[in-house]
């Protein structure tokens, strides 16, 4: 590699990550706990657990009627209304509702109930609680909205280019070395140049991944707005003129149409009117399959809430789709006790490649600052002259 | 591992292949595949562990 071109990347690999790494760390901080927010929100007895039925009910456990499961949860907010009700595949004997004042509510109701007797389990924590909903926000926008949600995934860009860029510079950096070289017995700084060049490569393909699938994940509202915009819209195209609802039409029956037309499918969700995954005139259920790969993507089937019959159902635009596809790839959900762990291990490797990143940054900074003090008191004892004719 | 590529590249890019395959076989298959990402996951994380924590003797 010339010197101009080492020059260059190194430029391109200090600026990057300098803008990045105090966001990233605040990432790579954060994102520990939320590998393990299953197991923080057992600790902290946060988790919902459905009761235990009858032994005469237990082999052969009941479906309750959705109607009635809805009308158990508003019982308690009687002036909220409903927003989504899901089911995870792992826990079918709970749905989990929410209810809020409008639509968009943020402040919204999560109620557990029980999917087999209607009854209610439990109001759990608003995301699981105030320590998780802190790291949880911090995370994902800031406490920032959308701004800080794509301002982040702006931040995930430049953690890409420092990667690529690191990648570069390790080729100079480890030409003469043996793999894996960390030269402890010579300074500091080089100590940790090593372990920021080990680290760095080690860490490289999974943190590239879970960084682009981060980016991908800040995009999720604006993805969802465009799908609105387009398919959505077209999907709703005749209810243009059509009045306010009035009347909806029963909830369990409108689900047991959409099961009945998408057969395999289980439903992941619900939307209700007004929700941004629903229609003001329809609800959106949200099926899905039951296999590792096939449950994160959706299918959704829009049903008249007015009448109860289909309206439309589509696959998911492509972009939605690598969206969904991306999430667990960036949360290391899909792969057991194991992947956490190791996820945990990676996220701390990243938090020591930024570290040290930083570290190095410093002590170059500072190793630069004496040079330039000796360089002007140098100067300031020579002539004009000489002075442009080293800068040349 | 005798060309100078090689003897610099060899390293990442092999653990670079495992980790792929251990974020992408989870995604396909749980039970044995599980187990295989954790496993071609492992490698790189155990590399980076040996490497950083060894002291050469001298």
């Amino acid at each position: 590699m010339s010197t101009q071109s080492l020059r260059w990347w190194s430029w391109i690999h200090k600026w990057s990550s300098l803008v990045c790494t105090v966001f990233m760390l605040l990432l790579c901080l954060t994102g520990l706990p939320l590998i393990y927010h299953h197991e923080i929100g057992h600790l902290l007895g946060n988790d919902v657990e459905a009761p235990a039925l009858a032994p005469e009910l237990a082999s052969n456990p009941p479906k309750a009627n959705l109607d009635e499961v809805i009308a158990s949860a508003k019982a308690l907010y009687p002036n909220k209304i409903m927003m989504y009700m899901s089911q995870e595949l792992d826990e079918p004997a709970i749905w989990n509702v929410t209810l809020g004042d409008h639509p968009n509510d943020e402040h919204y109701k999560p109620i557990a109930v029980d999917a087999r007797t209607a009854k209610v389990i439990t109001e759990p924590a608003f995301e699981g609680g105030a320590f998780m909903s802190t790291m949880l926000r911090l995370h994902v926008d800031m406490f920032a909205g959308l701004p800080g949600m794509l301002f982040l995934g702006f931040m995930g860009l430049l953690l890409i280019v420092a990667i690529i860029s690191g990648v570069v510079l390790y080729a100079p950096f480890m030409r003469k070395l043996d793999f894996g070289t960390v030269r402890h017995e010579r300074s500091t700084r080089l100590k940790w140049l090593d372990m920021h060049n080990l680290l760095g490569i080690v860490t490289l393909v999974w943190a590239l991944v879970v960084g682009a699938t981060g980016v991908i994940n800040t995009l999720a509202d604006v993805l969802l707005k465009v799908w609105q915009a387009t398919e959505i819209a077209a999907m709703i195209e005749p209810y243009k003129d059509a009045k306010p609802l009035v009347q909806m039409a029963p909830v369990d029956a409108a689900v047991k149409t959409a099961v009945a037309a998408e057969p395999g499918m289980q439903v992941g969700f619900i939307a209700f009117p007004g929700t941004p995954f629903a229609t003001p005139h329809h609800y959106g259920v949200y099926m899905h399959g039951d296999q590792a790969f096939s449950s994160r993507l959706y299918k959704p089937v829009l049903i008249d809430a007015g009448n109860g019959t289909i309206t439309d159902r589509r696959e998911l635009p492509w972009y939605l789709t690598a969206l969904l596809v991306s999430q667990p790839l960036h949360f290391g959900d899909y792969g057991g006790g194991w992947m956490q762990f190791l996820w945990a291990v990676l996220d701390v490797a990243t938090i020591i490649v930024l570290g040290s990143g930083l570290y190095l940054w410093l002590k170059r900074g500072r190793r630069a600052k004496a040079d330039a003090k000796k360089e002007k008191a140098a100067s300031g004892m020579q002539p004009v002259l000489v002075r442009s004719g080293e800068q040349a | 591992m005798s060309s100078p590529f090689m003897k610099l590249w060899g390293m990442p890019i092999l653990l670079g292949i495992l980790t792929l395959v251990g974020l992408l076989s989870a995604l396909f298959g749980d039970g044995i595949w599980d187990a295989l990402s954790a496993v071609t996951l492992g490698v790189p994380v155990a590399v980076g562990a040996w490497f950083s924590l060894r002291r050469k003797p001298g």
